[in-house]
């Protein structure tokens, strides 16, 4: 965690979870880290990453993903995982975020 | 001799296999390692595969005390652990890429989409905001979102 900070990198999770949900978890797990809200999927329909029916009670949900956006607001590097056990590891992004300016 | 009747090997090897299913999502899960490629819970069941095995040729063999209860029961165990490796390799190789394709999503290069969306203390906040708010007193060089599944 500290490390992306010193690459001046901010971590932001996204998910259809409330934010009470969210805070849950981020307290449990002792993440410090922005959580954000989308229980609509308005910002993950616009990224292409619902997941239909996939959730309790066939809501819709996000499959996993990651994007690295730089200041500018440009993508920088993606992860569209093809199986939801494998995802980025956080060296796999750090390596990424060392050559933004 | 009471060892000879306890099917040791085929009961082992059954916890076992059960052992292997439930740690990967208990333990291995947590190491990128171990749960990228799930190589040592698949050593396990392996182990377990051989137990198994041992077991159910004890199981059949002709000196039973009761050949017909120990036939039956040694099949049931084995086609439990067999089902339990199954539906592993199910949850860990198929289910699991049941995903979208997501052909829709922002390439590299591209401008990301700018949302907005509540924070854990009820704030709302923008991509632009997320990119421009300093970090510690710096600017920051970039936001890495990452999506979830959640847990509803």
């Amino acid at each position: 965690m500290d490390k992306f900070k010193a690459a001046g990198i901010r971590p932001v999770a996204i998910s259809v979870d409330s934010p009470e949900v969210s805070r849950n978890l981020a307290q449990q797990a002792g993440y410090t880290f922005t959580f954000l809200s989308d229980p609509n999927t308005e910002a993950i329909r616009r990224y292409d990453l619902v997941h239909a029916g996939a959730g309790e009670n066939g809501h819709d949900i996000a499959r996993p993903a990651e994007f690295l956006i730089d200041s500018s607001g440009t993508v920088r590097w993606i992860n569209l995982t093809e199986n939801y056990w494998i995802r980025a590891r956080p060296e796999q992004v750090l390596e990424v975020a060392n050559l933004l300016k | 001799m009471t060892m000879r009747r306890f099917n040791w090997p085929l009961w082992v090897g059954f916890l076992l296999t059960l052992v292997a299913f439930i740690t990967y999502f208990a333990v291995f899960v947590w190491f990128p390692f171990t749960r990228d490629f799930p190589w040592a819970n698949l050593l396990i069941f392996l182990i377990a595969a051989v137990l198994v095995v041992m077991g159910v040729r004890r199981g059949f063999a002709p000196d039973r005390s009761h050949p017909t209860r120990s036939k039956v029961v040694t099949s049931i165990v084995a086609a439990v652990s067999v089902a339990v490796l199954g539906f592993f390799v199910f949850i860990v190789f198929v289910a699991a890429r049941w995903l979208p394709p997501s052909k829709g999503a922002p390439q590299v290069g591209q401008q990301a989409p700018e949302f907005s969306l509540t924070d854990t203390t009820g704030k709302q906040v923008s991509l632009t905001e997320l990119r421009t708010t300093p970090i510690d007193g710096k600017s920051p060089k970039g936001v890495l979102l990452i999506f979830y599944r959640g847990y509803w």
